[in-house]
């Protein structure tokens, strides 16, 4: 970049280098299903909307949910949002189970209208939203698969060496010093990417999986989907988890690479190109 | 960390936020916007077409629970105490002189009282009740399978569609298009778990689930399996129906195929 001509040691050998970092199949795929994933997000919060509360089994134990958003009525008349999870109550209004909505009412909610597709309540809308890019999410999904599979990159890119595994808490250490490896070392990915990234690769299809669970016409041809996640509602459950587990990766996916180089981070993801410094001697 | 990174990240993370509140906004637009809603529709086609492939061709029965699975609460749903006239007079003398009509694209239409029902065929069945909503209970249900009325009615070889008008009125409008009704295909009309049903967890089915007569179509969801139904009828296309989409949540937006 720019500043690194202007230093004066223009005699001494390169500081970094250029690498090919991402095939071109990775940085399309990665872009789809980044679109896929918040469009899928903020109409399943719509959908969740509908009725905002979770149960684990196969049925809807109304009396004990495992998580619910509701609205109540305190003693002034006044909506409040209450949200509960495995019986401990919580007041979260304005965010969870009561917030305002496009007039600026305090209405029953469970999610509020800037994380939900469309941002009134309409679940026939947020439903069509949801399963036009969860098709384009799935098949998006199949070619990234199809190639890690084909190209060995389960093996080559994420795979977990003793040393890997031994390296992680001085890997913790770094990252939270922001200090990121140089050189060779930056070639692959750290231990913490490693295992970052494999758990949204098995978190994905699960996700999706849990998904169809919910489905009454997969559940006739697959039962064997209702036994894997315990039943229907749990199934809705983990769907939410694992979105939730979802949001919190690109939370931190978003941090990382905003402190790690956002121009060198982009560009790789955008033209497959990644600058590497060098180790200083 | 370099520097020159640090104005790159401000006005990045500026035009992120600038274009997440575009985003929303337009997500709104687009979710009015008849063309857009007509693309994200075809997605609806593209499931019915892959769960036929998956699960239609070969008849696959939803999964039926046991007794002590039943729901000890099953949330009614919709309508629960309809109050057109029709159906409270039929209501008062306990649907004894109610009848079931069987017409439309039949060689031979029929009536059916109650009693005459309970001589068919029957099938129980314990299955999950899944809401469009979300939350799902499970029943028990007995009633005669819809392949027996149809064997007996004949069905006329247009015949491609099976209607279900509903007693109730879900919501007033001036022309009548608030009428509960649904539809379904000739093969969930003929699948073994496509009943009737008239009995619900061993007593009648109770008014807030459809007394005397409702619908179960168990691959999907609740809103498919009418309740209060007085009338069923073969069809060749349902677009001359309702508002055209073939039943009452259709016509405000819900999917025609309601398996997912």
């Amino acid at each position: 970049m720019s500043s690194l001509a202007t230093e004066p040691i223009a005699a001494m050998p390169a500081r970094s280098r250029v690498v090919y970092r991402h095939s071109l199949l990775v940085r399309v795929t990665h872009w789809i299903n980044a679109l896929c994933f918040v469009l899928l997000l903020m109409s399943g919060l719509q959908i969740f909307n509908a009725h905002p509360s979770l149960y684990w089994g196969q049925a809807s134990s109304f009396d004990h949910p495992f998580i619910s958003l509701d609205a109540v009525q305190d003693a002034n008349g006044d909506v409040k949002g209450v949200t509960t999870v495995l019986g401990h109550s919580f007041n979260t209004t304005g965010v969870l189970g009561a917030s305002r909505d496009d007039d600026g009412e305090m209405t029953a909610r469970g999610f509020p209208t800037w994380i939900t597709i469309p941002s009134y309540q309409d679940l026939a809308t947020g439903r069509r939203w949801h399963f036009f890019f969860a098709w384009i999410l799935a098949l998006n999904g199949l070619a990234y698969f199809g190639d890690l599979i084909a190209r060995r990159r389960v093996t080559r890119d994420f795979a977990l060496s003793l040393a890997d595994l031994r390296s992680i808490p001085h890997s913790i250490l770094e990252h939270a010093r922001l200090r990121f490896p140089k050189g060779d070392a930056a070639l692959h990915y750290n231990v913490l990417q490693k295992l970052a990234y494999l758990s949204v690769i098995i978190a994905f299809p699960v996700l999706v999986l849990a998904g169809l669970t919910m489905s009454p016409g997969v559940d006739s041809g697959f039962p064997w989907l209702l036994e894997l996640f315990g039943g229907r509602q749990s199934a809705r459950t983990i769907h939410f988890l694992l979105a939730t587990y979802l949001v919190l990766f690109l939370l931190v996916h978003l941090v990382m690479v905003l402190v790690s180089g956002v121009f060198n981070n982009l560009r790789s993801m955008i033209t497959g190109r990644y600058r590497i410094e060098e180790e200083k001697p | 960390m370099r520097r020159e990174d640090q104005p790159t990240r401000r006005r990045l993370l500026a035009a992120l936020t600038a274009g997440a509140a575009v985003g929303l906004s337009g997500c709104d637009r687009l979710s009015q916007s008849p063309g857009w809603l007509s693309l994200l529709d075809s997605a609806e086609s593209l499931t019915r077409r892959a769960q036929r492939l998956l699960i239609g061709s070969r008849q696959a029965l939803a999964p039926e629970y046991g007794e002590a699975d039943i729901s000890k609460v099953f949330k009614p749903n919709g309508s629960v105490e309809p109050d057109d006239p029709d159906y409270v007079a039929a209501k008062q003398e306990n649907f004894a002189n109610w009848r079931l009509a069987v017409d439309g694209l039949v060689e031979k239409p029929l009536t059916l009282s109650l009693a005459e029902l309970r001589q068919l065929p029957a099938r129980t069945q314990i299955t999950r009740h899944d809401c469009v909503e979300g939350w799902s209970c499970i029943g028990k249900w007995t009633g005669t399978p819809l392949k027996e009325l149809l064997d007996r009615a004949g069905l006329k070889p247009n015949a491609r569609y099976i209607v279900f008008h509903c007693a109730d009125t879900l919501e007033q409008t001036l022309d009548g298009t608030g009428r509960y009704y649904e539809s379904i295909d000739l093969i969930d009309a003929f699948h073994p778990q496509t009943i009737l049903a008239y009995d619900m967890n061993g007593a009648s089915l109770p008014v807030e689930h459809g007394a005397p007569l409702r619908l179960r179509v168990e691959r999907q969801l609740g809103y498919k399996m009418a309740k209060y139904v007085m009338r069923i009828e073969a069809r060749e296309e349902f677009a001359s129906l309702g508002r055209g989409h073939g039943g009452f949540w259709e016509d405000r937006g819900y999917e025609w195929y309601a398996g997912i």
